[in-house]
């Protein structure tokens, strides 16, 4: 009992626990912020274990934690033993170019690069990677767009029927046509990047710039009049209107928009790596259901919740930089 | 001498979905260097309207103003505005509130370090200096209806408008800000306009009242000269005849001449025709 306590009182001190708190207050304080969300996913395990069991699939079993977990370890493993054999194939290499050169000093050593088979970790990074530039080159379009169609009521009227009429539009209607144009556009021979790569990175735009463009129009035309009134009595210029009124007043609806877009293209990522077998997660999840081994469901099971856990964090740091950089803070952020 | 600021026949129409709604109608004033001018009158009656035209913020139908014989076509921070919801930036601090208008103001004819003593000079002109680095939302009414007055004073305005500056405040803190504009008022001597509901306010700040007639087609009903020696003291004055006579003066303009027909009350008698209306048919 004494050291529960003790452990108790270690843990309210990493809590931050304030003097004058009572243990009641605190407890209940830990059960609401740990305690519930904690039991909440023990109750899903049980479910999920007990479920799994019940599933019996051309492939085997329905993979339950246990075989998640097991997988997890395999992937692990995968990964260490690729990367040595990497390792081994460079120093092979370098090796044998080097007794080469000391036998004919004119040979010209050639560097060939590793032609492994991408591990799990290796299409997460490439799914990250892609994700994010196709966010960024969607916010870049859909921020400045969203403040003109804002601050201009005609060009909205312009606009908004392309709008309405683009942003109920599927990825995978896109990704056909997106497919085609750019291979039919991007003709190199030396590609700085490759075209499944720009595929995924467009396809991804083309889907998540429409929240955050419709949020910034929205955040932009709801500035307060008397607040354009301050601007237009100090004869702010049209850049100086945009840049000290404009932009910091409508920071949280950008935000928003901005973290609907994130969530949105994360999703359509994936949908488009799988439809297209463009190297990433969802091309992981492709192969593994194509193989068709008794481990394939369990490696597609971490997939899914490695896909989920991703799109959280990425959900947090946005909330994050949200909170840096908005000045209102009284607004409701999570 | 020639006039300061001249309104002559301002009238203005807003067009409405029934036909152009004629809010003000042959508005004339003519207003002094120095001369701090308030204007009264039942809400709708176009007072701000009459003041958004003076900021440029409204264009006149018909007529105009002139200002030191420059027509007024467009804002400006010569004639700057004191809102009546203050109108602070919200992610500026104070300080931050009036650098804004201070850079935009003095470009190029103040240096860094003179437009940061203009700055904290303003600011302790309506004694904010201490809280000059807080956010909007972290100080109250009266103090950010203090910042917005050390804003519009930042600019070095040729006119100052004030659109029912403390309206939106308590009482007590109300008569605090009043004293401190007349201690400013005293020392900088601007030409003042402002709007208010308050006759009290009205004939304690005021050179001039203009009494306004009710809308639509709103115009200058009575102006009443206030010739109170200053500094005005509120306690002292409460027993003043003079100073009684003139509150008297504009009450009676604005309860009995200019009196609002009460909706609440036209309803009431309404409804009672209808009900005998009924009881007759009843019969």
């Amino acid at each position: 009992m004494n050291s529960i306590h003790m452990s108790l009182a270690s843990i309210s001190g990493i809590a931050g626990v304030k003097a004058n708190d009572t243990f009641a207050s605190w407890f209940k304080r830990m059960t609401w912020t740990l305690g519930l969300p904690l039991l909440g996913l023990l109750v899903f395990m049980f479910i999920w274990q007990a479920g799994a069991k019940r599933i019996d699939t051309s492939l085997g079993q329905f993979p339950g934690p246990v075989q998640v977990y097991e997988q997890t370890g395999a992937l692990i493993s995968e990964h260490v033993r690729e990367r040595e054999r990497e390792a081994a194939f460079y120093e092979r290499q370098e090796k044998r170019n080097a007794e080469r050169v000391a036998k004919d000093p004119d040979y010209v050593p050639k560097v060939r690069s590793y032609t492994g088979k991408p591990t799990f970790f290796d299409q997460i990074v490439t799914s990250l990677v892609t994700v994010l530039a196709g966010f960024a080159i969607g916010a870049l379009i859909a921020i400045p767009l969203g403040i003109c169609i804002g601050l201009n009521g005609s060009l909205y009227a312009l606009l908004n029927p392309v709008i309405q009429l683009f942003k109920p539009v599927s990825p995978l209607a896109w990704l056909p046509l997106v497919t085609m144009v750019v291979s039919a556009v991007y003709v190199s021979d030396d590609p700085l990047f490759a075209k499944s790569f720009l595929t995924s990175l467009f396809t991804v735009s083309l889907c998540c710039l429409w929240p955050t463009l419709i949020n910034t129009a929205v955040g932009v035309s709801a500035i307060s009049p008397d607040l354009q009134n301050v601007s237009k009595v100090l004869r702010l210029s049209w850049l100086a209107h945009v840049y000290r009124i404009v932009l910091p007043s409508s920071v949280p609806m950008i935000f928003t928009g901005l973290r609907l877009s994130l969530g949105i293209a994360w999703m359509v990522l994936i949908a488009a790596e799988m439809l297209a077998q463009n190297p990433g997660l969802g091309k992981f999840v492709w192969d593994e259901f194509q193989n068709g081994s008794s481990d394939s469901l369990g490696r597609i099971m971490v997939a899914v919740l490695v896909i989920g856990v991703i799109g959280f964090l990425l959900d947090r740091i946005m909330l994050l930089i949200q909170r840096a950089v908005s000045w209102d803070k009284n607004a409701i952020t999570r | 001498m020639a006039v300061h600021l001249e309104l002559s026949d301002v009238s203005i129409e807003f067009p409405t979905p029934k036909g152009a709604f004629r809010a003000l109608d042959g508005v004339n004033l003519k207003i002094e260097r120095g001369e701090f001018v308030s204007l009264i009158g039942h809400s709708g009656c176009g007072k701000s309207t009459v003041l958004n035209i003076i900021a440029g913020l409204h264009q006149a139908s018909t007529g105009g103003v002139v200002l030191d014989g420059r027509e007024v076509n467009e804002p400006g921070p010569e004639r700057a505005v004191v809102f009546q919801n203050h109108s602070l930036l919200p992610w500026l601090s104070a300080y931050e509130n009036v650098e804004l208008a201070v850079r935009q103001v003095f470009k190029g004819r103040k240096s860094k370090a003179e437009m940061k003593a203009w700055i904290e000079h303003n600011l302790e002109l309506v004694q904010m200096t201490h809280a000059m680095d807080k956010r909007p939302d972290e100080i109250s009414g009266g103090m950010k209806q203090r910042v917005g007055i050390a804003r519009a004073l930042a600019m070095e305005p040729t006119v100052l408008l004030m659109d029912e500056p403390f309206g939106a405040l308590d009482a007590l803190t109300r008569a605090h800000l009043q004293d401190s504009l007349m201690e400013i008022q005293s020392s900088l001597n601007n030409t003042v306009i402002m709007i208010t509901h308050d006759v009290d306010e009205a004939v304690l700040l005021s050179d001039r009242i203009v009494m306004m007639t009710n809308g639509p087609a709103a115009t200058v009903g009575e102006i009443l000269e206030v010739d109170l020696p200053r500094p005005r003291e509120r306690i002292a004055l409460a027993d003043n005849p003079e100073y009684n006579h003139y509150r008297h003066h504009v009450l009676r303009f604005l309860y009995e001449k200019q009196r609002k027909v009460e909706p609440l009350v036209s309803h009431r008698a309404k409804g009672r025709v209808d009900d005998s209306a009924k009881a007759r048919k009843q019969a």
